[in-house]
């Protein structure tokens, strides 16, 4: 198995509050990992410092093989959206946007001709239960169907990594559940690595393994990177 | 079975007698259903039949009131692995959790490695019902999700303790 993405020794403080104390973790291409942990144990911080977001104080992050923490904001804003999908806890659709809209979006920030771009995300109604919804917008949709909308347009430009953040924490278990459900499933057929946040068993448990955040490092005794 | 163990347990902190034995039993695991005397000494004659426990003094007047019980190596090493040992994962664990978490406190053994361990169990059993529920009918998936909401009601209570630790250990070990 290879790496395909991986935080060695990082740290990072907001001022003077230090978030991350030298965490590590190292995540196989194709894998599912959910990060769990108490809240303020430095979670989101890792989440957002693994998709070059953040900039760690100290350590490194790798991706498919090279480091990618020390290169230019313009160029870690080019891989994120090349190369990474997310999904956040309120989908965060564009609300002036039709759904349809909002799952093109990255395609068309790709340069993906419009028609094309509209083309393929309309292909993803249908297999997340939505036909008929795209043309509505983000205001006309319930809290699970915009979080599926989201959840297209996290994956539809088949990234290589997709982050999630609680992507069920605003959703009842059953809808949570399907959400999941279906984040899995396109995954596994996409062959995209996750990282998902989740505080929640139930939903960790559609991982492949979990990882526990405590105090800004991870415990992870099985899987430690050196 | 928990009693056995948690009696071993108390007697690797220091060697007690029958009465002593049940008293701390009660105070810190009976939950308000005292262990009948009877119970105490059968338990601690066949823990002592099978070489975990030692009778290491007698004192006049007999009875069994005037025994001392020390544990043996072989009591200590299966205390050690019980502790050690994640529970099976099944529902209503609880309170062997909890007799384990109470016991590693007052033995000063890594409580908080032995409530990471069984949270992996845990969620790796939780996975394979998820897996179930991914795979199989309406049915099998309603059994699953019966096993999952107890098993995230053990987690919840790992977590809880998990981040009460240092207060029980105050609490368990004045
Ligand atoms: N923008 C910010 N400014 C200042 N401090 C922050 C900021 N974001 C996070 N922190 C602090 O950094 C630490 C880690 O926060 P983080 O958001 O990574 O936690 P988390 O594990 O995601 O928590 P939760 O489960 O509540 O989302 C906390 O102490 C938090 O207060
Ligand atoms: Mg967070």
């Amino acid at each position: 198995m290879t790496t395909m993405i991986e935080a060695r020794n990082v740290e990072f403080s907001f001022g003077s509050t230090p978030a991350l104390r030298g965490a590590s973790l190292a995540i196989d291409a194709g894998e599912i990992v959910a990060v769990m942990g108490p809240s303020g144990s430095g979670k989101s911080t890792l989440l957002h410092c693994l998709a070059g977001i953040l900039v760690p104080d100290a350590g490194e992050i790798h991706f498919d093989g090279a480091r990618i923490d020390a290169r230019s904001e313009q160029e870690r804003s080019a891989l994120r959206r090349e190369r990474f999908g997310f999904v956040f806890q309120f989908g965060q659709l564009v609300p002036e946007l039709t759904a349809a809209e909002n799952v093109a979006l990255p395609l068309l920030l790709g340069g993906v001709r419009r028609a094309e771009a509209l083309r393929t995300a309309h292909g993803w109604f249908d297999r997340l239960g939505l036909a008929g919804l795209e043309h509505r917008r983000s205001g006309e949709l319930s809290g699970g169907q915009a979080q599926r909308v989201a959840l297209a347009r996290g994956l539809v430009a088949g990234p290589r990594v997709l982050f999630a953040d609680e992507p069920t924490g605003a959703l009842d278990s059953l809808t949570g559940e399907q959400v999941m459900d279906l984040l899995v499933t396109a995954a596994r057929e996409q062959g995209t690595t996750v990282v998902l946040v989740t505080h929640e068993p139930r939903v960790a448990a559609y991982a492949d393994r979990e990882v526990i955040v405590r105090d800004g490092r991870i415990n992870a005794p099985d899987r430690v990177a050196s | 079975m928990s009693v056995p163990l948690t009696l071993l347990g108390l007697l690797e902190q220091e060697p007690r007698h029958g009465y002593d034995l049940k008293r701390d039993y009660d105070t810190f695991f009976g939950r308000g259903k005292p262990l009948p005397y009877g119970q105490v000494y059968s338990t601690l004659s066949r823990l002592a039949r099978d070489g975990k426990v030692v009778i290491s003094e007698v004192e006049a007047g007999a009875g069994p009131d005037r025994k001392r019980y020390v544990i043996t190596d072989r009591g200590a090493t299966e205390v050690d692995q019980w502790l050690t040992q994640p529970v099976e994962p099944e529902p209503h664990l609880q309170t062997v959790l909890f007799a384990k978490v109470v016991l590693a406190l007052m033995l000063d053994r890594p409580a908080e490695d032995y409530l990471d361990t069984q949270r992996r169990a845990h969620l790796q059993r939780m996975r394979e019902l998820t897996e179930v529920k991914r795979t199989g009918g309406l049915v099998d998936a309603l059994l699953a999700d019966h096993g999952l909401y107890h098993l995230e009601a053990d987690l919840r209570w790992i977590e809880t303790t998990g981040a009460r630790l240092d207060a029980l250990r105050r609490t368990v070990r004045p």
